[in-house]
């Protein structure tokens, strides 16, 4: 119930920051109109809808970063997570509290995505469930970043760390052109990396195959644990500390 | 009876001592101010007593629990009013103080019912479904303690309570601490000796980790011969004073 208590919280907290709606939806969406506009007056191999959608829905999701990474900064930095460590809160509960709220978002926000797809003449088909089922746990991959950079870094630092995963997720993700054209090495780090595996595993459900999107599952599912482990390390960290 | 039993607490950072083998006794309902230049321990010594630092060696009992043998029991009975407001910005005024009772146990009811309490005895009725980060300085740090005591905390610690606020907003909130008095146990750092002597029954006051002095205002001017609780701290606080 503490934790829930605790949930509740960090979910008004992030519905009412005006960021969530503005780079959680609002850009990817102007990004998406605006790519599909182009496509129709200069179509080319690179942006069809049915690759070009899955990345965007992958794209707007690396916002969550940024959301988890701010919300843990400001609460540190107005001592309000202080006040919560003096507090009966269990450590479990605040990772659970700070996890639970943010990816009901990112299902929201992926939803969004594929709603104005299909307005722009994404095909409506049950793959889309498939699709966003997978981007779920590319949601709580961000969110574990989110967490970690939260629990590291300033509220002033969180912003520009925010700022280069997300471009770099969106570059070495594929989503602004296919991997193939940035060679062997790029695209060798590319796929060490759990991001492009994000975008392929996403466009291979929402394409009905999803023997070809579970072993990108497969990388992002490790990253995502990576990255929670490290959030739980460095938090604890924190609390040990005594400095929150 | 005593509410907080201090024994030779110390902390150590490497090899830096910023407590060093405290001893002290508070008793119930006392307000206690713990006063001290910047770095002279009293920051690290509350974060041991509300358990968000563990001591190097030593130990503390509150109310009977040992700050290192059982942190949840000692957690359930005490709260705290940090040293920034501490509030949740986007949540109403309302919402702030049944999230702190709902993360003290309380269920949805009880909360409700404790928060309308607050309100009331606050003055914050007014602004209950405005946004905690619209409230002015002044209505911040009431709303800060309101949080801090919604808990019905035996022992609360406030941390600066007035640090930045004008001088109407820091009287108003004296009268807040003063009719608290008595009721639970407070331990109150400042770096405002007027608020101090104003409000404490008795004054601690650090000096390189090491608690320097003990007494009431009186009692501390009387020990330095100074004719102000200034002039004692400074007397008993100067480079060199061990």
């Amino acid at each position: 119930m503490r934790m829930m208590a605790f949930a509740a919280r960090n979910y008004k907290e992030l519905v009412r920051d005006p960021l969530t709606p503005l780079f959680g939806v609002g850009f990817p969406l102007v990004l998406l109109l605006l790519i599909s506009t182009l496509q129709k007056h200069v179509p080319n191999e690179v942006f069809p809808l049915e690759q070009f959608a899955p990345a965007m829905a992958v794209f707007s999701l690396s916002f969550l970063s940024l959301f988890a990474g701010m919300l843990i900064a400001r609460d540190r930095s107005s001592s309000f997570l202080m006040r919560l460590f003096a507090s009966p809160l269990a450590a479990s509960d605040y990772i659970a509290g700070y996890t639970v709220p943010i990816l009901p978002l990112g299902v929201a926000q992926s939803a969004v995505c594929f709603i104005v797809a299909f307005f722009l003449g994404l095909p409506v088909s049950g793959s889309v469930l498939a699709a966003l089922a997978v981007l779920v746990p590319v949601g709580a991959l961000f969110t574990g970043i989110g967490l970690l950079m939260g629990s590291l870094f300033s509220e002033k630092q969180v912003a520009p760390f925010s700022s280069i995963l997300v471009n770099v997720a969106a570059l070495l993700g594929g989503t602004w052109f296919p991997l193939d054209m940035l060679g062997g090495t790029l695209k060798s780090i590319s796929y060490a990396l759990p991001f492009a595996h994000a975008v392929d595993a996403t466009r291979g459900a929402l394409a009905g195959d999803l023997a070809s999107a579970v072993p990108h599952l497969w990388w992002v599912l490790g990253y995502t644990v990576v990255a929670f482990a490290a959030a739980v390390w460095a938090f604890r960290a924190r609390m040990r500390s005594g400095e929150a | 009876m005593t509410a907080i039993a201090v024994t030779h607490l110390t902390k150590r950072f490497g090899h830096r001592t910023a407590v060093d083998d405290l001893n002290l006794a508070i008793r119930e309902g006392e307000l206690f101010a713990l006063l001290g230049q910047n770095g002279a321990g009293k920051t690290t010594t509350i974060k041991m007593l509300c358990c968000l630092l563990p001591p190097t060696s030593g130990d503390a009992l509150l109310l009977g629990d040992s700050i290192t043998a059982d942190p949840a029991a000692v957690k359930q009975k005490l709260n705290v009013s940090p040293q920034e407001t501490a509030v949740a910005p986007n949540l109403s005024v309302r919402e702030n103080l049944v999230l702190m009772a709902r993360v003290y146990g309380c269920d949805r009811r009880e909360a409700h019912f404790r928060a309308e309490e607050m309100l009331q005895a606050f003055g914050l009725k007014e602004r209950a479904g405005d946004r905690a980060r619209t409230l002015s300085g002044g209505m911040q740090r009431r709303l800060s303690i309101a949080m801090a005591l919604i808990s019905n905390p035996q022992i609360v610690f406030l941390d600066e309570p007035t640090l930045g606020l004008d001088v109407r907003a820091r009287r108003d909130l004296w009268k807040v601490v003063r009719a608290l008095k008595g009721k639970i146990t407070i331990i109150l750092t400042t770096h405002y000796l007027e608020e101090a002597e104003a409000l404490a029954d008795r004054i601690g006051i650090m000096h390189a980790g090491r608690l320097q002095a003990l007494g009431t205002p009186a009692e501390l001017k009387a020990q330095t011969g100074a004719a102000t609780l200034e002039e004692a701290f400074l007397a008993l606080t100067e480079e060199g004073v061990s």
